[in-house]
């Protein structure tokens, strides 16, 4: 659906103002730019026109919690990221997650047994909707190394719980992580769901 | 003491006990009725020592198995590898989890993945496998699960 909506905001000034204070770091400026609407600055004030849906992804996509999740070697890229070189902050990944509920993106970084399946099934019906998963890494794709002859490896995670980005390595550097975390980011802004994603190109 | 003074030692103990050359540890090989006596001696005398097991695996060789215990002395800080064949169909070894308690839970893994049964064992059940799976031991060599496993 398609709402149009108008904010007029007396304050937009100073809102104003936040942005241009801090558009010297690149990360801010292009927040500023992906924002879906224009931006109207008028004396003593200042209108946004943009839509309802649009406003929402928007706001979604850029506040993304991880769950603290990885279960293997990936989870050491995974944490690389989370650090100070790296640094998903700057993204809107901002914080790991302790608890499912408090989660809106996991990262499956390593192997899935399956002895784990069931866990990692909990896990993802714990978190609450809207929700968002990543395979990080040949393991959690399809088993990766462990595809033959291996009596408890799960084949895919995408065999447990619905993935919406994939990433290739083994494991994957740290920037390739950060690439498909912006993928998810373009995927939610793009506002389709995971059917239409695969289905509309 | 050295390695070249654990051999002796043991040698002068053990008359049956024989050696493998290479590595960086003495590498023993015994008798598996010798097992339990020999494991005590390296545990409580004097100049073994060896209070510390720190690893306690099986190897599959197909016409055999293998028991292998590292054990390290925190005292004297020697190392020792010793080496038990066994019967690939009836694969059965003493316990040693009365003098080392951490072969308690070691035992038990080699148990669910290779069949070992440890004698006199106090609590000889599976130990990360999900229930239904005794007997079925994923780690040897003729394990097969056509339901999991995708063959090459």
């Amino acid at each position: 659906m398609d709402w149009i909506v108008v904010f007029v905001s007396k304050n937009f000034l100073s809102f104003k103002n936040t942005f241009d204070i801090r558009s010297m770091s690149n990360e801010v400026k292009s927040l500023q730019d992906s924002f879906p609407g224009q931006v109207h600055d008028l004396p003593g004030g200042g209108i946004i026109t943009s839509k309802l849906d649009d406003l929402v992804n928007w706001a979604r996509s850029n506040s993304l919690w991880p769950l603290t999740f990885a279960t293997s070697c990936c989870g050491i890229e995974y944490m690389s990221v989370a650090g100070a070189k790296y640094d998903f902050s700057r993204f809107g990944f901002e914080v790991a997650r302790a608890s499912p509920r408090q989660a809106d993106v996991i990262i499956i970084a390593g192997t899935i047994v399956n002895k784990m399946a069931p866990v990692l099934k909990r896990l993802y019906d714990q978190m609450a909707d809207p929700k968002y998963v990543i395979a990080m890494g040949a393991c959690a794709i399809s088993g990766g190394p462990f595809f033959y002859n291996t009596y408890s490896v799960v084949k895919g995670a995408d065999h447990v719980i619905p993935v919406d980005v994939y990433v290739a390595g083994c494991p994957p550097r740290p920037e390739a992580l950060i690439h498909a975390l912006m993928t998810l980011q373009e995927k939610i802004k793009s506002g389709k769901t995971r059917e239409q994603w695969k289905t509309v190109p | 003491m050295t390695n070249e003074e654990l051999k002796i030692t043991i040698t002068s103990l053990f008359a049956t006990a024989t050696f493998d050359e290479g590595g960086e540890w003495l590498n023993v090989n015994v008798e598996t009725a010798d097992w339990k006596s020999f494991a005590q001696r390296l545990r409580n005398d004097d100049q073994f020592l060896f209070d510390f097991l720190f690893c306690l695996t099986c190897i599959d060789w197909k016409t055999h198995l293998t028991m292998v215990y590292h054990a390290e002395s925190t005292k004297y800080r020697h190392n020792i590898v010793v080496k038990v064949k066994l019967d690939a169909a009836k694969p059965e070894i003493e316990t040693v989890s009365d003098i080392w308690q951490t072969a308690d839970f070691h035992e038990r893994e080699v148990y669910e993945l290779f069949g070992v049964n440890f004698l006199n064992h106090p609590d000889l059940r599976l130990l990360i496998l999900p229930d239904g799976w005794e007997g079925r031991n994923p780690l040897r060599k003729d394990f097969d699960d056509p339901v999991n496993m995708i063959k090459l």
